[in-house]
């Protein structure tokens, strides 16, 4: 029965639209009127383009000593200026670009290797995966930050690439083991034993035949790890272990704590960097539920 | 029951092993002489001081014995607790001062993790009730996840302190007082406890909200759901097996978000300078002194292990079905 | 009369509008009758037996009444509905396997349902013991976590759970589709035994096995889009079926335990989707005899005593 729900029948009444075609409308329209999406992906897109095209209207560098020195906000200092004069809105604007930065680097990475272990594991099942899931297992037993502070602490140059490859090599266990439970399923399936059976490659399998078929999934896993690395980023910046020569907005949330913004009530320091992080992370989150509820029907009732 | 307790216990070991060889390898395969790079840094300036120290850590390091026998003598070093010395509080043993700061780290964690977890999953289950208490709760609660633990911190430190100036913010208890067991001391403790604990357990609990909504969601589609719905049960019991079953997998999800929550509770120290284990890194950072991180390193770790272990125990114990599967009942 | 159906409308909403699942129903169920519901998958039989309970958020009631022992089903009111549910209109899913909270010990999930419908559970617990022992339990299950039972197991337990308070109407939907074939034969056998001992009344029994329904069932009833094609005892159904389409499904029926699933390929083209359906005979692009007259819907006709066809070249 449960293909009744509107089944195309042969007898040319129906219209014939192929089911891909369906599917796709199907999650337009819903997604059209979903507002967690749309007000997700629009606070999402507005930050994107406050990093990219920001910094273009700022003449200065985001560290230069312009201006006069503890400015509150004004017409000329949008969001004020630091201690030793620096434009928060120029720091804003920079660290902004590098939370996506960072986000996309960070996120990607882990994305990349846990995806790859899930798929894997999941696929070829026996000793691999009792191997790769201790492995899973392993890694995330261990607290993410705990261990970058130690790793990081003892390098000399750091940068947005470092940080960001180490942020990836801790945070992907979890995505590893939801997507080894998705791809255990569909591995399962016919079209799949099919491709095996022809004698086709493992990865070729995975990519064409598996990958394809969690793909909503997959895009919802990456966000979740963008958010994630951001998060974990501004925590390193925020202890002093982020880039050595860059801005960010958890280098700018260090920069206020350290030269004591709170007691000489800066607010205007430290508020529009933790702001920006968590207006960035949290609407991406939304935006994240919104796609949930769109390529999950049972979600959009409650 | 055995095996499944014996298999986690192994990976448990393994894990320890793993984040030990880190430990062990990091300062070794860093470019670069650890013992001169470290002094440099530490920035002694006493020539008689740092000559003994040199040695000290030249010893410590044994950098001119082989590999394998380095490793060993660090194992062993391990479970005689030799963690070292601090450079920065030379010549206090690195276990002595870890040891000041546990308490006061186990003291914000520990309250905070259980009652955001509680009041969370009740909130949760809470926005799970209507559509409309759902659209309202639930971005709510992510905003709160979103939320790095040291923002939120330096918020309620600027607005209760330094505005509203309530409360201090600033250390674990009166300059003015030493630690005792005095009624003194433990009000002074309290009230400077209370805005970083209040900190760490917001933002934990947008999580568990979060968690366990979908959590409900999910429960109340199952099958047995259904079932007794068309059995004509009343919502009211259908929603207390829900909760109930649902409360399952967040007890594992307290395993999963440990190491975050962890990691907010070092940042929230470090905005109010709190005599934890987060302030500890950071002045250990600050003054280059790596037997101390490394110190803390394992001790956080080993924390993390143990309430690992602790949630195994309990998820054994409250899950009718991996008893039952454990004690071979099943047929 | 236990049971009367009078053209029941049931519609699914999709985004690209009704689909008429249910599309016109008539049919009436006598005390003490097993009815077997049978046809192929999509054709509203699962539907039917949902309606008589609980309508899902997207099903929703467009016209018809139910009426059981004299007394009106508001269907469409499921607080109105609550009165019959378990009391007079029970049900063994077809997700019976996972129907069991599994973190509850058996026996205190079903007081905790008796209590919430305002049973009280000592008033039946003697009759739970006795039935579970009726149907090969022992009355320790109570005691168990529904793990802890095989499927047929939980099976049983479904069904002693279901008609504890003696019901008027049963539907069994699928109810045996996930047992191996032993066990379906005693679980049915079971059915048959609480029907002749008065616990429940009448049955509905929803499946694709034809077969199956052969044996345990008094009457057949056969579902086409929507709609009922011919109603019968179930030695006519099987020996002398008049509808063109049943005539079909038991011509192509090669042996005992084979399912409709198999057989499908034996009938030429496919049911008509329900989203739009076609007007007059839904069975006329399929059907062998089809001429002018299959333009209009043809009316479900008693042609003999007991048994209904919904065919222009039956006998009216």
């Amino acid at each position: 029965m449960s293909n009744l729900a509107g089944a195309p029948g042969s007898d040319g009444t129906t219209d014939p639209e192929p089911i891909g075609e369906r599917k796709k409308s199907e999650a337009l329209y819903f997604a059209k009127r979903n507002p967690k999406l749309l007000i997700g992906a629009g606070v999402v897109l507005l930050f994107f383009l406050i990093g990219m095209i920001g910094p273009l209207f700022v003449d200065h560098g985001p560290n230069v000593y312009i201006g006069p020195q503890m400015q509150p906000p004004s017409a000329e200092y949008w969001l004020g200026t630091t201690t030793f004069g620096q434009d928060i809105w120029a720091q804003f604007v920079y660290g902004v670009r590098s939370t996506f930065l960072i986000g996309f680097l960070g996120g990607g990475i882990a994305f990349l290797i846990g995806t790859a272990i899930g798929f894997v594991a999941g696929y070829k099942g026996g000793v691999v995966d009792e191997i790769l899931n201790m492995l899973t297992n392993v890694v995330l037993v261990l607290p993410a930050l705990v261990v970058l502070i130690v790793a990081v602490a003892y390098l000399d140059v750091r940068g947005l690439f470092v940080q960001a490859l180490f942020i990836g090599l801790t945070s992907w266990p979890w995505a590893a083991r939801a997507v080894r439970s998705q791809a255990l399923s569909l591995a399962t399936r016919d079209y799949v034993d099919l491709a095996r059976l022809s004698g086709r490659r493992t990865g070729k399998i995975i990519l064409t035949e598996v990958a394809p078929n969690m793909s909503s999934y997959l895009v919802m896993s990456f966000i979740l790890l963008f958010g994630g690395a951001v998060l974990i980023a501004a925590g390193l910046d925020f202890i002093g272990l982020g880039p050595s020569d860059g801005v960010s907005l958890g280098l700018m949330l260090q920069n206020a704590f350290q030269w004591s913004a709170l007691h000489l009530g800066m607010w205007w320091w430290f508020i529009p960097p933790g702001f920006g992080i968590t207006a960035i992370v949290s609407s991406m989150y939304i935006l994240n539920v919104g796609l949930d509820e769109i390529f999950n029907p049972k979600l959009r009732e409650l | 029951m055995w095996r499944y307790m014996g298999r986690k216990l192994g990976i448990y070991a393994i894990t320890f092993v793993i984040a030990v060889t880190i430990n062990w390898m990091i300062p070794r395969f860093m470019p670069g002489d650890p013992v001169r790079s470290m002094l440099n840094r530490a920035s002694v300036s006493d020539p008689e001081a740092l000559e003994r120290m040199t040695n000290y850590y030249n010893e410590v390091f044994g950098l001119e014995t082989p590999l394998h026998q380095q490793y060993f003598s660090f194992w062993s070093g391990l479970f005689r607790g030799e963690l070292g010395i601090s450079s920065m509080q030379y010549p206090e043993p690195v276990l002595d001062i870890i040891l000041r700061a546990v308490p006061y780290t186990l003291g914000l964690l520990l309250p905070a993790i259980i009652l955001s977890w509680i009041l969370g999953n009740h909130f949760g289950a809470f926005a799970a009730r209507s559509k409309g208490l759902d659209n309202s709760l639930l971005p709510f609660s992510y905003i709160l996840t979103a939320t790095p633990y040291m923002w939120l911190a330096l918020l309620m430190a600027w607005a209760v302190g330094v505005v509203g100036g309530f409360l201090p913010t600033s250390g674990g208890y009166s300059l003015a007082l030493m630690p005792a067991f005095s009624w003194e001391f433990i009000l002074s403790a309290l009230t400077h406890w209370v805005l970083p604990f209040l900190s760490l357990f917001i933002v934990a609990l947008g999580g568990w909200a979060i968690g366990m909504r979908n959590m409900i969601i999910y429960e109340l589609e199952a099958d047995y759901s259904n079932y007794l719905q068309a059995l004509g049960a009343p919502r009211r019991l259908i929603r207390r097996y829900a909760f109930r079953n649902a409360m399952l997998p967040q007890i594992t999800g307290l395993a999963v978000q440990l190491g975050t929550v962890i990691a907010g509770a070092l940042l929230t120290e470090i905005v109010f300078n709190y005599p934890g284990l987060g302030s500890l890194i950071l002045r250990a950072l600050n003054n280059n002194d790596y037997f101390v991180l490394q110190g803390t390193f394992l001790f956080v770790i080993i924390g993390v292990l143990i309430a690992n272990f602790i949630i195994d125990i309990i998820y054994v114990l409250v899950d009718p079905r991996t008893r039952v599967q454990m004690t071979g009942g099943a047929s | 009369m236990t049971l009367r159906v009078k053209d029941l409308k049931v519609y699914y909403q999709t985004l690209r509008g009704d689909v008429h699942a249910l599309d016109g129903v008539n049919f009436e169920l006598a005390d003490g009758e097993i009815m077997g519901l049978a046809g192929e998958s999509g054709c509203g039989k699962s539907t039917l037996g949902k309606s008589l309970i609980r309508l899902d958020s997207r099903m929703r009631h467009v016209d018809g009444t139910i009426e059981l022992d004299g007394e009106n089903v508001p269907i469409a009111d499921d607080r109105g509905m609550n009165r019959f549910r378990y009391h007079e209109i029970s049900l063994i899913p077809q997700y019976a396997m996972s129907a069991l909270n599994p973190t509850r010990k058996i026996g205190r999930m079903i007081n905790e349902l008796l209590q919430s419908r305002g049973v009280k559970p000592s008033e039946v617990a003697e009759e739970l013991k006795r039935r579970l022992e009726l149907v090969g339990l022992d009355p320790d299950v109570l005691n168990r976590f529904p793990i802890e039972l095989s499927g047929g197991m939980k099976q049983r337990v479904v069904m002693v759970m279901a008609t504890l308070l003696n019901p008027s109407v049963l539907i069994a939907d699928e109810a045996t589709s996930a047992l191996d074939v032993s066990t379906q034969r005693s679980v049915v056998e079971s059915m048959v035994e609480f029907r002749d001992r008065g616990f429940v009344k009448s049955m509905i029994f929803v499946t694709h096995d034809i077969s199956l329904v052969y044996q345990m069932a008094d009457t057949v009833m056969v579902m086409y889009a929507g709609r009922i094609a011919e109603k019968a005892p179930a030695s006519t159904i099987i020996n002398s079926p008049q509808h063109p389409y049943t005539k079909m499904l038991i011509g192509a029926l090669p042996e005992v335990g084979s399912t409709v699933e198999t057989r499908l390929e034996g009938i030429p083209g496919t049911p008509p989707g329900l989203l739009k359906p076609p007007t007059g005979c839904r069975f006329k692009a399929r059907c062998p005899i089809a001429s002018e007259e299959c333009s209009q819907v043809p009316p479900l006709v008693e042609i003999e005593p007991g048994h209904w066809a919904a065919c222009w070249k039956t006998g009216r």
